[in-house]
């Protein structure tokens, strides 16, 4: 591997960009190849199914042979809110490989002291998400109970296509938000995708079980998704 | 701030140990048949001494392809190897969860 592509690699998967790294298995030659870079030919139509599936292989292309190492965005979890609950969460997050942001604009919970070593902004999502805008690899998850601070990122985040986006609060909870965001304007499909109540139902009870009903579900829609996007194309 | 999942991963330890002048060799999974223990692309690096990061089985035939990438570092030649179900007659190292896999080994400049 070129020195240089390795530099370039780790500074896109940092940067949340998704890149295919080319190798020609006969010489070793390489190539980091961005989502979106013209490449021709066969070889470009192997990089391009290789960003679709998502899935790093083998390609024979004129004779040669390529591995293509995919590496799309490793998954974020935004939670709105700095309550008990994302306390769990940042810590289960951590253990399964997510990174994690926390905002919560309320400075009394949003304290370090409650969220040591977390990524934690005490600011209003609308700023937040302005410096920091959610994608395609993002799980947004919104647990203030607050409509002044939840609504805005839900919106941003069915805007965005977030891979998940999932709402706490009770049933009747829900029934309001969705009044209040489909007079927004928001249409039924981007309601649709809402988990509410938030979790897999497996009958979480305390803050830390809730956690894991929210990762849970988390990680569910993010290994399915290359089987719904297949489906769809 | 670095996340303890940058802090482990491979080919970011792989910079560093290059930014700290050592010699480092890059395995990678390129192929995989029947139940393999890591997906195609998964990293193992090694440096001169045998120190490594990441993997490429469950620890079943790690040993093996760090006695490779000692000699891919001195040669600069990559190898292709393949391992496949662990037979003590024929395979001093194999996967004893029935998989086969290629693992390509290149040095790193």
């Amino acid at each position: 591997m070129d020195p240089h592509n390795l530099r370039k690699l780790n500074a896109d998967r940092h940067a949340r960009r998704a890149v295919v790294h080319l190798t020609d298995l006969a010489d070793g030659r390489d190539r980091v190849v961005r989502e979106g870079d013209a490449v021709a030919g066969a070889l470009g139509e192997a990089i391009a199914a290789a960003f679709r599936s998502g899935r790093s292989g083998v390609a024979e292309v004129d004779g040669r042979s390529f591995f293509l190492n995919v590496h799309l965005p490793p998954a974020r979890i935004v939670v709105i809110g700095a309550v008990h609950i994302s306390q769990a969460l940042a810590a289960l997050a951590r253990v399964a490989g997510f990174d994690l942001t926390i905002v919560d604009p309320r400075t009394a919970f949003a304290t370090d002291e409650r969220f040591a070593g977390v990524d934690l902004v005490a600011d209003w999502p609308e700023d937040v998400l302005k410096q920091r805008p959610l994608d395609a690899y993002c799980a947004l998850v919104a647990v203030t109970h607050d409509p002044k601070i939840d609504d805005f990122p839900i919106r941003a985040a069915l805007e965005a296509g977030c891979f998940y986006v999932g709402a706490l609060g009770s049933r009747k909870t829900h029934a309001r938000r969705l009044e209040r965001l489909e007079a927004q304007g928001v249409g039924a499909d981007a309601l649709a995708r809402i988990s509410a109540p938030i979790g897999l139902d497996i009958g979480a009870a305390s803050p830390a079980e809730i956690a894991v009903a929210i990762l849970a579900e988390i990680i569910q829609a993010f290994r399915r998704r290359d089987l719904r996007m297949e489906a769809a194309a | 701030m670095e996340s303890p999942v940058d802090m482990l991963d491979p080919l970011t330890v792989a910079e560093r140990w290059m930014d700290d002048g050592r010699d480092v060799a890059i395995a990678t999974v390129v192929e995989t048949w029947g139940s393999a223990p890591r997906p195609t692309g998964s990293h193992l690096v090694i440096d001169k001494d045998g120190n490594f990061h990441g993997s490429v089985s469950g620890g079943c035939v790690e040993g093996a392809v760090i006695t490779e990438a000692l000699d891919v570092i001195e040669s600069g030649e990559p190898k292709m190897l393949e391992f496949g179900v662990a037979d003590e007659t024929a395979w001093r190292v194999g996967l004893s969860c029935g998989g086969r896999i290629r693992v390509y080994v290149e040095r790193l400049g």
